[in-house]
């Protein structure tokens, strides 16, 4: 049921249209800003609803106010996203097709890696390998510089991993074109990309960072929750509350 | 000043292409052949089609615009209906009415037809934002905007046109030299003579029989929509410790808006100037 909107909602719309993403502790803030600004009551625990007023209008315009939860520090995000595939959303308007391309070589690239990234140096040797028209290596590397900007992929020591506005948004295209390839957690059943891997060969089940620290926080021998076998990783402390544990 | 911002992505360059010449020229023939419907032909045209299709073609529309909308640059109604509207031409008026409605209702958001001889749009701020209220969130701002600012105070406190060599000049006062790279803007001249005049911040105009030839600034018609010159009165009253209403011609304009048709809620959207148009 689409609902009526009030200023509080579209003032709302439009920081995420200015910020792109954020996180479930900044979103509560703004709504209560949001609320205050326009004089409206305003009901802490009840964001969900307020974002899905917001969305029962943004959807037949082929947008939603997504939720998802980062991989690096495991926190819920909201990310505002298209979700049509269709010749005019943000991407295709602000990349040429060759370096839309490239884009989805990375893509592969990190879909298909073990830890989720993948290295400047390979993403170099990819761009020799188009099909559409070549970039040179400053391009390549312009490229991944406004890919940075633009929130869709992050940088850590020549290695780049997809952002978490990224895997909210592209989920359902990373589902549909990497059926086969793309990791779930065992934990939460999240899409995978930065995660342990369970060492034992016939289980091989995988597990976000953050999710890690929360399920063997306080175990004094950690266990694959699948096979038992020992977790031979390192255990990442958890960082900060998280947030779905209020919930 | 920083507020409403869409989504954050902003890079030119299927942009730049579309806005070669020959593009442009094209389009204006076609907008010599899109003839409005009237509103008969509207009514015939909606009774062939499904209320969803209509729909359908309002929300492209729609993100169009929003699309558009991220680079500041107005979307021309020949270009719509072109890439976009396509076989629903008969039905223009009524799409344009509903996109316009969508705006308003679920973005806050004004759809205003800035040349009514070219028909084209732009999106200004249509919530009203009293004065206290910062946004927790920050939202990340263009260094432009500063730029933009001090040309477009220094216009207005001129008496609205300036030649170009006084803003040259108030720009090299606080270090900006048009001749120079800049370390955040680039290409100084190009960014005000070309990008903001795109935008329709400025307007930058030939001054007829001068030899040699000498242009002149104003304020362009997104200035008009998005700026409070009550806002730039008062900026400039804390840069020069006076009251603004000492500047009593630029006081009258500011407050009775006679030639400017926004107030002071819209300024938020001046700022928005896309963040990563470097």
């Amino acid at each position: 049921m689409s609902r009526q909107l009030g200023d509080h909602h579209r003032r709302f719309l439009q920081t995420m249209m200015t910020i792109g993403i954020t996180s479930e502790k900044e979103a509560k803030t703004l709504y209560q800003h949001c609320c205050e600004t326009h004089k409206t009551q305003c009901a802490p625990d009840r964001l969900e609803e307020f974002i899905e007023a917001i969305n029962s209008r943004l959807q037949p315009m082929f947008m939603q106010i997504r939720k998802g939860m980062s991989e690096e520090d495991g926190q819920q995000h909201y990310a505002l996203v298209n979700t049509a595939e269709t010749d005019i959303t943000r991407m295709t308007s602000d990349y040429a097709d060759n370096e839309l391309e490239l884009f989805r070589k990375i893509m592969d690239l990190i879909v298909s890696s073990e830890n989720g990234k993948a290295s400047s140096t390979d993403i170099l040797n990819s761009a020799d390998m188009m099909t559409s028209k070549k970039l040179k290596k400053g391009e390549t590397q312009q490229l991944l510089l406004r890919l940075v900007q633009d929130k869709w992929l992050c940088e850590s020591q020549g290695e780049y991993n997809l952002s978490t506005r990224c895997i909210i948004e592209m989920e359902p295209y990373i589902r549909a074109m990497y059926q086969d390839q793309v990791k779930v957690c065992h934990i939460c059943h999240n899409m995978a990309f930065q995660c342990q891997i369970c060492e034992n060969p016939s289980c091989g089940i995988k597990i976000h960072n953050p999710c890690v620290a929360r399920y063997f926080k306080g175990r004094m021998e950690p266990h694959c929750p699948a096979c038992d076998d020992f977790w031979p990783h390192e255990i990442p402390e958890v960082r900060e509350l998280h947030s779905l544990s209020k919930r | 000043m920083t507020q409403r911002k869409r989504p954050s992505n902003t890079l030119r360059l299927s942009q730049s292409k579309r806005q070669s010449n020959s593009v442009m020229t094209q389009e204006e023939d076609e907008d010599v052949t899109f003839t409005q419907p009237s509103s008969s032909q509207v009514q015939r045209g909606l009774e062939k089609l499904t209320p969803a299709q209509v729909d359908q073609k309002t929300a492209e529309v729609v993100q169009y615009i929003l699309v558009k909308d991220q680079k500041k640059i107005p979307v021309r109604r020949a270009e719509l209906v072109k890439n976009i509207v396509k076989d629903y031409r008969t039905v223009y008026p009524e799409i344009i009415k509903r996109a316009k409605r969508i705006f308003e209702q679920v973005f806050g958001l004004k759809l205003v037809e800035i040349d009514p001889k070219n028909h084209m749009y732009i999106l200004v701020n249509n919530l009203d934002t009293p004065a206290a209220a910062a946004s927790p969130v920050k939202c990340p701002s263009n260094p432009k905007t500063g730029l933009l600012f001090v040309i477009l105070s220094v216009i207005f406190m001129k008496g609205g046109i300036v030649r170009e060599n006084q803003i040259w000049n108030t720009l090299k006062k606080l270090r900006v030299d048009p001749g120079q790279r800049h370390e955040e803007f680039g290409d100084v001249r190009k960014v005000v003579t070309e990008e903001f005049v795109r935008q329709r911040y400025l307007e930058y105009t030939r001054i007829p029989h001068t030899e040699p030839i000498e242009y002149e600034f104003r304020w362009g018609h997104r200035a008009d929509m998005e700026v409070s010159k009550a806002q730039i009165l008062e900026f400039m009253g804390q840069l020069h410790e006076q009251d603004p209403r000492s500047w009593s011609q630029q006081y009258r304009e500011a407050h009775t808006g006679s030639s400017s048709s926004q107030n002071a809620s819209s300024s938020q959207t001046s700022s928005h100037a896309s963040t990563s148009r470097k």
